[in-house]
């Protein structure tokens, strides 16, 4: 999702890890290697890929994907988010051949995965696991039976599977439940098992299918938790599809914004929802810190200024520290008795995202003057109106 | 009832049995691939091949549609070179199984139909073959709905091997025309009745306790 240069930088950074230098080290800072190592050191490649579904059954074909070309690093968690129907399934089918490219190619961890069939293409989709929203797990085998299954089929000896499931279970935190069959499992439960079992063959990408969305907000965060740990423990790549923003804001690093079928934005999380340009974008940001006022403040705003009332301020607050001490600066440097009427912050990607709504006394010209001065301290602002 | 008549019964019951156990050994021997692919060859499927798929549904529904008194009579020659003769228990297992084999095809059909999709997807993506998936997936996950189904399957054949007693083919349904009915001893039709009612219970039941057994979608502790 971040052309050349980029990519170069995430490089860095991951060398830089092993050296066990701070990983938290601002990507900015580091050195760019040379071009030529990018490519092998992406691990999942998407290279001018159009994805069409040619007319069925009375039904027209649908462009599912146009023109998408962006890649993935090698250890990074990576979330795909859009509507439904923005091509973030068919997106990740093709990173494990469940689906062909109509144009283009995908390379996964150097191997163009689109060109590959029959028994090389099986062989190839041992090292990219993948989890379901629907867990997707048999329900005529045990818990132990359900991870074992892609190990039986990579023709593993059952001692070998018998010790790795066991590995597995504990990895997952679900050690108690080996004999346990799928109906006697919570949904948390049954989704480790399919986090096991994408895991069994060791693979170096995990793909998830909306895996979180079928689960309650608290069994949710235990499972990101879980894939975090995963990422930073075994070095597994993820690529997550979401239409759930507060997954891309817990997990991701990276994100990929698609509406359909296009990619209309990609970077750092951070980077992408402190400064979002696309109105899709937009809307998931807007889930998270919400852009509609109190209704109680909203009700009493009038465009006219009110005698002794106050000018309604709202600031933009983007970006690591933003809006500290924001509200006390104003305050103290104009020498004003500034009200905060409602504020909402949030952090996504370590930086803080979010809007204050301030109550400006003094009439018009401390109302200019505070636009002023947000303007000058790089503090996004408009005003909304006034309130007695 | 004289004992030599209770033997009759007893030696008849042996018969049936004898008929419709190994009609339906062979009838999911034949049915049960055949099912399975009728599953999984449409378009976009496992084995996809709808060419193949079409041609056999027809043949299966052919074979369905004719009333099995005259598929008796009309495969005669064929039961002939396969058992030798057309008359008695042995060669009355020759139709039994050719209705057998499109009737558990078609219910193996269903049941595998029943499997959720996304468990065909989940094997394919870590590499399972269309053969591992079959033997791994569907069938171990259909294995329910094959029990109720094996257990119409015996259910059909038990009321079709009395229809091969009205051409000489032995068993139950011999005995009560036989008896029962050309000899008008309705204490014999009504006997004969009762034993093929209890080996319907019996298996139905067995049927169902088998299925129930399998089942862990409904299994809590």
């Amino acid at each position: 999702m971040w052309r050349a240069s980029e990519l170069l930088c995430m490089k860095a950074a991951s060398m830089n890890a092993h050296q066990s230098l701070a990983i938290g080290q601002p990507i900015e800072t580091l050195e760019a290697i040379s071009p030529a190592a990018t490519a092998a050191d992406a691990m999942v490649r998407f290279e001018n890929i159009s994805k069409t579904y040619p007319a069925y059954r009375g039904k027209a074909g649908v462009n599912a994907l146009q023109d998408i070309d962006f890649a993935i690093a090698r250890g990074s968690i990576t979330g795909v988010i859009g509507r439904s129907g923005a091509g973030k399934s068919s997106l990740v089918r093709l990173i494990n051949g469940l689906e062909k490219p109509t144009l283009g190619r995908v390379i996964v961890d150097g191997r163009d995965i689109s060109a590959l069939a029959g028994r090389e293409l099986r062989l190839a989709q041992r090292s990219i696991g993948m989890i379901f929203q629907h867990f997707n797990l048999l329900s005529s085998r045990t818990a132990a039976d359900n991870i074992a299954l892609p190990l039986e089929i990579a023709g593993w000896t059952k001692a070998d599977i018998k010790a790795r499931v066991a590995e597995l279970l504990a990895l997952v935190g679900i050690a108690d439940k080996h004999d346990r069959y799928p109906s006697e499992l919570s949904g948390g439960q049954k989704q480790r098992v399919g986090i096991a079992r994408a895991l069994a063959t060791r693979p170096s990408v995990l793909l998830s299918d909306e895996a979180t969305s079928a689960l309650d907000p608290q069994t949710t965060r235990a499972i990101l938790d879980l894939l975090a740990s995963i990422n930073r423990e075994l070095g597994v790549t993820i690529v997550l599809i979401t239409h759930e923003m507060s997954v891309v804001r817990q997990l991701a690093k990276e994100v990929v914004v698609l509406d359909a079928g296009r990619v209309v934005e990609s970077g750092h999380v951070a980077d992408i929802f402190t400064h979002p340009r696309h109105p899709i974008t937009q809307s998931f940001l807007a889930e998270v810190i919400g852009d509609s006022l109190p209704v109680s403040l909203a009700s009493r705003i009038v465009p006219e200024p009110v005698g002794g009332g106050q000018a309604v301020i709202r600031v933009q607050v983007r970006g690591a520290g933003a809006g500290d001490t924001l509200v006390a600066r104003l305050a103290r440097e104009l020498g004003l008795d500034v009200s905060l009427l409602s504020a909402r912050i949030d952090e996504i990607g370590g930086q803080h995202v979010g809007s204050l709504v301030l109550g400006i006394p003094g009439g018009e010209g401390a109302a200019t003057r505070t636009l002023a001065w947000l303007s000058q301290h790089q503090s996004p602002a408009e005003r909304l109106g006034h309130v007695a | 009832m004289s004992p030599e008549l209770i033997n009759l019964i007893v030696q008849a019951t042996g018969e049936t049995l004898f008929m419709v156990g190994i009609a339906a050994l062979l009838g999911t021997v034949f049915g049960l691939p055949i099912g399975v692919f009728l599953a999984t060859s449409r378009k976009g499927e496992l084995f996809a091949a709808p060419a193949v798929n079409g041609v056999l549904g027809v043949i299966v529904n052919a074979t369905r549609s004719t009333p099995f008194i005259i598929l008796v009579v009309a495969i005669i020659p064929f039961t002939r070179l396969i058992a030798g003769t057309s008359i008695g228990s042995t060669a009355a297992i020759v139709p039994l199984t050719i209705a057998a084999t499109p009737f558990i095809a078609r219910l193996v059909e269903a049941a595998i139909r029943e499997v959720d999709a996304g468990l065909i997807e989940t094997a394919s993506s870590f590499g399972a073959s269309p053969i591992q998936i079959v033997f791994k997936v569907l069938i171990p996950e259909a294995l329910p709905g094959l029990m109720l189904a094996l257990t119409l399957a015996i259910v059909s054949l038990l009321g079709y091997s009395a229809m091969v007693g009205a051409v000489g083919g032995g068993g139950l349904g011999d005995l009560g025309i036989r008896y029962g009915y050309q000899r008008f001893m309705p204490e014999m039709m009504l006997a004969v009745v009762v034993v093929l009612i209890a080996l319907v219970q019996l298996v139905q039941s067995a049927g169902d306790y088998l299925a129930r057994r399998v089942n862990r979608r409904l299994r809590q502790r």
